[in-house]
């Protein structure tokens, strides 16, 4: 069971991700990156991280994405325009390319760590448990992060607003 | 049956690797943007998956940071985009190629 | 309880749920327009059946039958994929609100609660994170609005889900601030567990229902924000129909309007379920002992339909008295009033939780 989740919604997830790259128009780029989201979400909640896959489903799927097709929708964004790709990087990135990814799915599988297997169903990543080492480890951090999401703010309000003296 | 976690290793480097490809060949600076956080994404299910690892929640934590910092940046970077159109008119990266109008 | 129970448990109650759900939705239709008539001095449907009561059902018949246009010029994926998610967000959220108590039938007990089950201790348990994926589930139903609008190829239809969607994420923002002074006195996000918090009573009859309980602030608040959410007079800007011709869905026609209409109204629903279990008690009430004992244990369900019955008349009442905000109004109530309001609820809640404890 657990097995064939992860690979349904490994296989959603990486689908996504290429649906990104091939679509040329912004929005079927962005339709499938929350697709990707969503399926990250419910791998989160495989490995157990509770609190994490739902904050990933609102912050990112709910808000940040949400944040992107407004744009798109505000600016119309069409199709990309074609641009010609150089031939050296067709010729050597593409076998590059499968070289780099063999090479790394060998290394991986070969050393990467493997004694520990996942079970369904631990979850232990619950709200409290991450909020109590949120406010006491990094709580340092958790502040300065405060400090930086009110900067963005002011940041996007300054650049978005028309200078009315011009 | 339960699956060894360099399973999802690989899928977050699959992801990671996506996400710099996007960011390489695209030309629509909002899909550039989207790629970037496909790397984002791609980095925080590896801290997930070693956080089960090793049994601790510290990599959950540092999710949420990446998540914020992610919010921040979609918010800046949205906005500037936004000015770059109204000044040039155009989302191609390869137009918008002059310090000053 | 074995897996096959377990499996058969769930799948009646997802059954009678979403069919007292659409049922609910349908009559909603009904009640608003008859109340409103009534307000504006008409009689409101009256031809099908006694009192207009079978309405609904010759307007589900029209909804089926008339012609299923598809405009040229849409984005055709997208246009027609924009209604369904706007109608699986809107039902989905109801499966994780918990309705009632317990109930023992056939010698199995299950909760009122589609994604509730019984433990091995005989307590009733539901999702821990139970409150924030309804948060997540109804943050993506602005995706059915925005894609809709976008994909209409059509200028009413893009400046309305702009519209609806700069709201829906401005007032998402006050929505859940003015949950959070509740989380903070409940001190857990299961939904089933808030409802726990406040079964109570002072002096026998007083409930310790949250809103009695300090969050009257956020229970307005969170009024608010809900009927910007659901796209309510007085905030409807996405649809208003004097400007917009219908905003979002002026492209749609036939079933797929009627998803779109459906999901407005589930989700009306939805808002209602939470904010009776949030600040109302749930299903709690006052015990009938008068009462035969097969009545009683539908006490608590009567309970529930009540309060929802009571905000979704609330939201009716509403529209046929307020007239509608102009935008940057409500966008500036939205930040400038609302948010901070919400934000001070926060902290002196923080303040008393942090003093009591």
């Amino acid at each position: 069971m657990h097995i064939f989740l992860f690979l349904l919604f490994g296989l959603l997830c990486a689908g996504g991700a290429i649906n990104l790259l091939i679509q040329r128009k912004p929005i079927n780029s962005a339709l499938s990156l929350i697709v990707v989201m969503g399926s990250l979400a419910l791998i989160y909640l495989l490995l157990g991280a509770e609190f994490v896959a739902v904050v990933q489903v609102i912050i990112y799927a709910g808000a940040i994405m949400v944040l992107f097709i407004f744009v798109i929708m505000l600016l119309n964004a069409g199709e990309e325009e074609h641009t010609k790709g150089s031939k050296v990087a067709k010729i050597i990135g593409i076998p590059g390319l499968i070289t780099g990814f063999i090479i790394g799915v060998s290394v991986l599988l070969q050393h990467g760590p493997q004694e520990k297997r996942i079970h369904i169903g631990e979850l232990y990543g619950s709200a409290s448990d991450v909020g109590m080492m949120l406010f006491t480890k990094y709580l340092l951090a958790f502040e300065l992060t405060s400090v930086l999401v009110l900067i963005a703010i002011m940041g996007a309000v300054v650049l978005a607003r028309r200078s009315h003296s011009s | 049956m339960t699956i060894p976690i360099s399973w999802y290793l690989l899928l977050s480097a699959f992801l990671f690797a996506c996400g710099v490809m996007g960011f390489l060949i695209k030309r629509n600076i909002i899909t550039i943007f989207m790629s970037i956080e496909l790397m984002l994404n791609g980095v925080n299910l590896s801290f997930i998956a070693f956080a089960t690892r090793f049994g601790t929640l510290d990599g959950h934590i540092f999710v949420f940071f990446v998540m914020v910092v992610a919010a921040a940046e979609a918010a800046v970077g949205l906005a500037i985009i936004i000015s770059v159109y109204r000044t040039r008119e155009t989302l191609n990266v390869d137009r918008v190629n002059l310090l000053k109008l | 309880m074995s897996v096959l129970t377990f499996l058969i448990v769930a799948v009646i109650k997802i059954a009678i749920t979403l069919g007292v759900l659409l049922t609910v939705v349908a009559y909603t239709v009904w009640l608003e327009r008859k109340v409103v008539g009534h307000m504006q001095n008409r009689w409101g449907p009256s031809r099908v059946g006694p009192f207009g009561l079978l309405q609904p059902l010759a307007d589900g018949i029209k909804f089926l039958l008339k012609e299923d246009l598809t405009p040229p010029y849409v984005e055709k994926h997208i246009y027609l994929i924009a209604p369904v998610i706007a109608l699986v967000m809107a039902l989905t959220s109801i499966a994780l609100i918990p309705i009632g108590p317990v109930v023992h039938l056939f010698g199995i007990s299950t909760p009122i609660q589609i994604t509730g089950v019984v433990g091995a201790t005989g307590q009733p348990g539901d999702i821990d994170a139970g409150l924030l994926i309804v948060l997540g589930i109804t943050s993506l139903g602005v995706y059915g609005i925005a894609l809709a609008g976008w994909s209409s190829n059509s200028k009413y239809s893009l400046l309305g889900s702009l519209r609806a969607s700069a709201q829906m994420i401005s007032y998402e923002v006050s929505l859940g601030l003015s949950l959070v002074g509740v989380l903070l006195m409940s001190s857990t996000l299961s939904l089933r567990g808030i409802v726990d918090a406040q079964l109570g009573t002072w002096f026998g009859f007083i409930p310790q229902w949250f809103l009695f309980r300090g969050q009257f602030i956020a229970f307005f608040i969170y009024l608010m924000a809900a009927f910007a959410e659901t796209n309510r007079v007085p905030f409807d800007l996405p649809e208003a129909e004097t400007e917009l011709v219908a905003g979002y869905h002026t492209e749609y026609s036939a079933m797929k309007f009627a998803m779109f209409f459906m999901a407005e109204y589930a989700n009306m629903v939805t808002v209602a379920c939470i904010a009776s279990v949030m600040f109302l008690g749930g299903w709690s009430g006052p015990p009938m002992p008068f009462l035969p004992a097969a009545v009683q244990a539908f006490l608590p369900l009567i309970w529930f339909l009540l309060r929802v019955f009571f905000f979704l008349f609330l939201y009716i009442w509403i529209r046929g008295t307020l007239p509608r905000f102009r935008y940057d109004q409500l966008m500036a109530f939205g930040w400038k009033f609302l948010f901070p309001l919400a934000l001070a609820n926060v902290i002196v809640t923080a303040f008393f939780v942090a003093i009591r404890a």
